[in-house]
């Protein structure tokens, strides 16, 4: 059955309050899981965790915050840059987000920014419908 | 040298739950000042009772081979006080289990009464921290560890770890 927009939102908005132990109001599309909510590493795993159970789906890790790898390849990272070859790989692993701004400037400090809450909500919309 | 904190398991499902005991004495220094007349086990040290058990029961599941750390406590609610001459039971839960880490849920109960819930994460370290490089040995699971497992486990690597 194909769940709507909303559902996952509400669902994931769910998850978020609870991994990270925030108030409903502050789970907003936008929010950046770091910057905004203040996320840290092993809270990724608690929310992927969370997400399986919520969603009863296989959510790996590497495919919903694909960056770590990216990061860790030395001809994707050029003096703290994506290369374009970088941009191309981060590219293909998040077609659930939307790089156009971050292209034009692809620092890897600002990779965290990447991650929004409607980075999950959009993966999970591809994951669920297809 | 590694504290140990919990007396021993009673029951021990791989890969699943496990339940173990531990017998709270005024021997303890530390009830001595917490609080002075009024010895109360630190809440702190009942999230370590459960963070041992089920940091054993995830070890377990890997077979020992990843370096378990506590990396975050997901949820923890205290309901009474545990006082000396108490045994409490530690009944941890396997919720979730990856490559890189594991989610755990768990109850501390005096008899019948729930006492304490406690959900908290582990990391497997060498698979985390950004290829962070850690020692070869198992510092995590020595053997003193391992006694509290005779007769539950047969696997544990005593000796020689890798």
């Amino acid at each position: 059955m194909a769940s709507s927009r909303e559902e996952i939102f509400g669902k994931v908005q769910e998850v978020l309050v609870d991994a990270l132990g925030l108030d409903e109001d502050e789970v907003t599309e936008e929010a950046t899981l770091m910057g905004d909510l203040g996320a840290e590493s092993i809270d990724f795993l608690d929310i992927v965790f969370r997400l399986e159970k919520a969603f009863d789906i296989k959510v790996p890790r590497e495919e919903l915050f694909p960056a770590e790898s990216v990061l860790n390849n030395p001809d994707y990272v050029s003096g703290g840059k994506l290369t374009d070859k970088g941009m191309a790989e981060l590219r293909a692993r998040m077609p659930h987000t939307d790089l156009s701004k971050f292209a034009q400037d692809p620092d890897v400090n600002k990779i965290a920014d990447l991650f929004t809450v409607s980075t999950i909500v959009n993966f999970l919309e591809m994951k669920l419908n297809g | 040298m590694r504290w140990i904190w919990i007396d021993k398991f009673l029951e021990f499902e791989s890969g699943k739950r496990a339940v173990a005991l531990k017998n709270v004495t005024l021997a303890e220094e530390h009830l001595h000042d917490h609080f002075p007349g009024f010895p109360v086990m630190p809440e702190c040290l009942m999230i370590e009772a459960m963070a041992q058990t089920a940091g054993i029961l995830v070890g377990e599941a890997r077979k020992f081979q990843e370096k378990v750390i506590l990396a975050k406590i997901k949820k923890a609610a205290f309901f009474h006080y545990v006082r000396p001459g108490d045994t409490i039971t530690l009944h941890a839960e396997i919720e979730s289990i990856a490559p890189e880490a594991a989610s755990t849920e768990g109850e501390i109960r005096r008899g019948e009464q729930v006492v304490a819930r406690i959900g908290l994460m582990f990391s497997h370290i060498d698979k985390n921290l950004a290829g962070k490089r850690f020692p070869e040995e198992n510092f995590v699971f020595t053997d003193t560890f391992g006694s509290l497992l005779e007769g539950f486990v047969d696997q544990y690597p005593s000796g020689e770890r890798r």
